[in-house]
């Protein structure tokens, strides 16, 4: 769930002032997926961004004030999560396939 | 061109991966992709390393591209099959520059190496070494790629496609959300320019979508099919997956791609620049 940032990537050396973070993990049964697929679409729906999480199936996105959706993708399984974003904030998010 | 014959799917490079005079290529962003799981047998190119000059903004020369594929293994005969991360945006890429320098016999594995993995599909760690060839390389076919000034005097007056996500377009947002928002001086798009999402022309297993759909998308968008397109990104990657839409599996050949995009219209001095949601005026 979104909360706080303990146990997630190091923000150390990003100018937080300026990015709307959203980051966290992928997890399959509670354990961590690496190189699954997670895309970030926007309030439309439309797509913004994707990339494969870490080998500890972790993910990070820059987006802008606003509601989010993140698509996660792993073999055999897909999963949406909304999240709300702003500058200035990290948002942890961890996504149950 | 035709779809048959740019693109090709997994089951294929299964069968014919290994063939004589098939080369898997892995171009990617990250190059630790490759390194930790490649398709068997496919070298890798590196965006960035090995396809721009280290020293100018640009990408490598005639010369340097015949160095880069000699010793790659890569020879003038061969069927290149290119494949990457990122919903093969820079295997798009890539395959542009293949073709520019007037490689016959170049396709891209439809869904890339998403598709690839989420299928499931077997990936190596072998290191792969080539021997090494003496590729020949044509003059850059200028047909297909445009430059800043072309850019400038194409406003109102030929089709301008901005690929990048609604929020760029707009100038909310200055470069794609996985990577820290910064690069161009001001956000925003070039006047006149529709907005057609590059991922709109791919479904989420990052495979295209059919002819029929893709010539919808464009046609929806307001495309004008009888003017010269030209389609630009942030640094030419995404706008080369359109371009690869437009120009290779729908057979418009009056499509070019404006790599030096965004990066480089948004730091001009002095030129018009369009924010919101709308084209703007010419």
């Amino acid at each position: 769930m979104c909360g706080a940032t303990q146990g997630g990537v190091s923000v150390a050396g990003l100018d937080l002032s300026k990015e709307a973070i959203i980051q966290g993990r992928v997890l399959r049964n509670g354990v961590p997926v690496g190189n699954a697929y997670v895309r970030l679409l926007d309030g439309s729906g439309e797509f913004t961004a994707e990339l494969p999480t870490s080998a500890t199936g972790h993910f990070r996105f820059f987006a802008g004030d606003g509601s989010w959706t993140l698509r996660s993708m792993a073999p055999g399984a897909k999963a949406d999560r909304s999240v709300t974003a702003a500058r200035g904030t990290v948002v942890e998010v961890d996504v149950e396939l | 061109m035709s779809r048959q014959e740019v693109l090709v799917d997994a089951d294929w490079v299964a069968e014919h991966g290994a063939d004589e005079n098939v080369v898997l290529v892995e171009v990617d962003e990250d190059t630790t992709a490759y390194d930790g799981g490649h398709i068997a047998g496919a070298v890798k190119l590196d965006w960035k390393t090995d396809l721009q000059d280290p020293v100018r903004r640009d990408f490598v020369n005639r010369q340097q591209f015949e160095a880069l594929l000699s010793e790659r293994g890569i020879s003038n005969d061969d069927t290149v099959v290119l494949y990457g991360g990122n919903n093969n945006w820079f295997a798009a890429y890539a395959y542009w520059y293949f073709k520019l320098y007037g490689h016959q016999k170049a396709l891209l594995l439809d869904g890339g190496r998403k598709k690839w993995e989420l299928d499931a599909r077997e990936l190596s760690t072998e290191t792969v070494t080539r021997p090494a060839t003496s590729y020949v390389a044509s003059d850059p076919d200028l047909s297909i790629r445009a430059f800043r000034d072309e850019v400038i005097g194409a406003i109102g007056t030929d089709s301008l496609v901005d690929v990048r996500s609604p929020d760029e377009y707009a100038g909310r947002l200055l470069a794609p959300a996985h990577l820290p928002q910064e690069q161009a001086q001001r956000g925003g798009h070039i006047p006149t320019a529709i907005s057609v999402p590059w991922s709109k022309a791919a479904n989420d297993d990052g495979t295209f979508k059919s002819d029929q759909e893709l010539k919808d998308l464009y046609g929806a968008a307001g495309l004008d099919w009888d003017r010269d397109i030209i389609a630009y990104c942030r640094i030419g990657e995404r706008s080369a997956h359109t371009w690869f839409v437009l120009h290779e599996i729908l057979e418009q050949d009056n499509v070019k791609n404006y790599d030096g995009s965004w990066t480089e219209y948004g730091s001009l001095v002095g030129v018009p620049v369009a924010v919101g949601d709308e084209p703007g005026e010419a």
